[in-house]
């Protein structure tokens, strides 16, 4: 079973939902393709979505919901199967 | 009336305007408090004011908008006034109040201006009751043609059907004379219907070219003064980018009127503080409209200092203090021309993406007439977490053509290395004809924007 990571290639915040009453946008064990939206990256008052980058289910998240961000940080973990 | 004397400030904010209040406290001999979060304890500000307390974590909402942070750093410092600077708390009436309840001075309006102001209907009618001409609108909700033709004589053509429930620029349709009203109106009544679940539409007169004009007042709750105004029509999606003092299009009677009509408004509300009142200036017509007063300092204050000499901040602070204004009108005189020039920490290349970085080569100009106001310092880390603005570049000269001209070597004398920023573009934008010849409305910097990309202009 191979692992790979969701890394944010920038600093700021990270964020699980949209908005602070939406759902999140994924949950952990779901399966999520190279495109999938996993979470926001608020940068000076800016938004930027973060994509899983590889197809995969969703194991872990290493940041939570709210926290702040250094580029290069690991935010989530996937798995193959 | 209270009259307190400051003895120790607390300013809640951040960034240059942190660095700015700490100046002109210190020129009146306060001592400072810089109310900081985890991510400023290294800031400009944290290292020029007399002491610094932690509000909190990094994220705005757990320290420069956390009220009860900020009133426990009252409590533990002994502060007994805040500044709130711009943004955040600063046109918060609720946070004025939690600070005034608290036995301490908010530098700036009362709550209740602050909350009137707010509230664009009611600052609408507060202008008209003071005699400041506002956009011409239909008094009320239309529900035929016949009444909209007859609404459209006062409103004037060209006019903007805009549906009651719309917002965000959705629900309108432009008419430009009567026919074109008669046939819009029942198609935005059935839109409005569809979109919305309510047809009911008023209107309102287009400016179709219009310029961001705006007046700077200060007021003692008696007796209020303006600062002649600042052309802040140059602006990439409503943030101002290049700001200057006075408006080069205005005749001496125009800007007499203008600024007249401000200092009425700011007097029919007793105002305390420092005060802008914006309006659309119709190039076409030479008419202006009141849209809304900001009842904080703003970031492009230093235009308006530039020109008459006088500190807002310092200002703001003897009045909160209970000193009354001590000038009049006549002591206020409009000398030369300002401009400023924001530096954000944004790239250009990439549609302005936020460029958070590490400091590395920096050097401000000096010349003759050159102000930088900044928080940055060599090796600062400038945070992610909070607005993109680095520094201001502010040039006065005799005349606009000299302060261009100054502005140009400013910016050529301006070395930042570590971050992408806008420095780049403002020597391009001071090198537009249209610039010099003041030939410019409210979109004309996004045209600009948008023709230099895809005409490939690196």
């Amino acid at each position: 079973m191979a692992e790979s990571t969701v890394i944010t290639p920038l600093p700021g915040v990270f964020y699980r939902k949209a908005t602070p009453e939406s759902a999140n946008f994924v949950e952990v064990g779901t399966q999520v393709s190279a495109y999938t939206v996993i979470g926001l990256i608020e940068v000076m008052k800016q938004f930027s979505e973060l994509t899983a980058g590889t197809a995969g289910r969703l194991s872990a998240f290493l940041v939570e919901d709210g926290d702040p961000v250094e580029p290069g940080q690991v935010v989530a973990t996937l798995n193959d199967e | 009336m209270m009259t307190q004397a400051i003895n120790k400030l607390l300013i809640a904010n951040r960034g240059e305007i942190a660095v700015r209040i700490i100046h002109a406290a210190k020129a009146l001999g306060i001592p400072t408090v810089a109310a900081c979060s985890e991510a400023d304890m290294d800031s400009q500000a944290a290292r020029l004011a007399d002491e610094v307390h932690l509000l909190g974590p990094a994220r705005a909402d757990k320290s420069y908008l956390n009220v009860e942070a900020l009133l426990g750093a009252l409590k533990a410092t002994g502060a007994n006034a805040v500044h709130p600077g711009y943004g955040f708390l600063s046109e918060n009436a609720d946070f004025a109040e939690a600070v005034i309840a608290a036995g301490a001075i908010f530098v700036g309006p009362s709550p209740e201006t602050i909350r009137r102001m707010g509230d664009k209907a009611e600052a609408r009618r507060t202008a008209q009751a003071a005699g400041v001409p506002v956009v011409p609108g239909s008094p009320g909700e239309l529900f035929d043609v016949a009444s909209a033709l007859k609404a459209a004589e006062s409103v004037g053509f060209p006019l903007l059907i805009k549906a009651s429930a719309g917002g965000g620029g959705r629900g309108i349709r432009l008419a430009e004379n009567a026919r074109q009203l008669s046939e819009e109106f029942p198609r935005s009544q059935r839109e409005a219907q569809t979109a919305f679940g309510n047809g009911a539409v008023y209107l309102e007169r287009f400016i179709s070219k219009a310029r961001h004009i705006e007046v700077q007042v200060l007021g003692d709750g008696q007796h209020a003064v303006h600062l002649f105004e600042r052309e802040c029509s140059l602006q990439r999606r409503r943030q101002k980018i290049f700001e200057e003092a006075p408006s080069p299009v205005l005749s001496p009677l125009q800007r007499e009127t203008l600024c007249a009509s401000a200092v009425r408004l700011t007097e029919s509300l007793g105002y305390t503080g420092a005060g802008t009142l914006e309006y659309l200036y119709d190039d076409i017509t030479g008419e202006f409209f009141f849209i809304e007063m900001n009842t904080r300092i703003q970031v492009e204050h230093t235009v308006s200092e530039m020109i008459t000499g006088i500190d807002l901040v310092q200002a703001m602070l003897r009045i909160a203090g209970g000193e009354p204004l001590g000038l009049q009108q006549s002591d206020i005189r409009l000398n030369g021309a300002a401009v400023q020039m924001r530096l954000n920490a944004e790239d250009p290349a990439r549609d302005f993406f936020p460029s958070p970085g590490l400091v590395e080569q920096l050097l401000w100009p000096n010349g003759e007439g050159t102000r930088v106001d900044t928080h940055l310092y060599q090796g600062y880390r400038v945070p992610p977490y909070y607005d993109s603005l680095l520094a201001k570049v502010i040039v006065h000269g005799a005349d606009r053509t000299e302060a261009l001209s100054r502005a140009r070597t400013a910016v050529e004398h301006t070395t930042l290395t570590g971050m992408a920023s806008t420095l780049a573009l403002q020597g391009e934008l001071l090198q537009q004809p249209w610039l010099h010849s003041a030939d410019f409305h409210t979109g004309t910097l996004e045209t600009w924007l948008a023709e230099r990309r895809s005409g490939g202009a690196a």
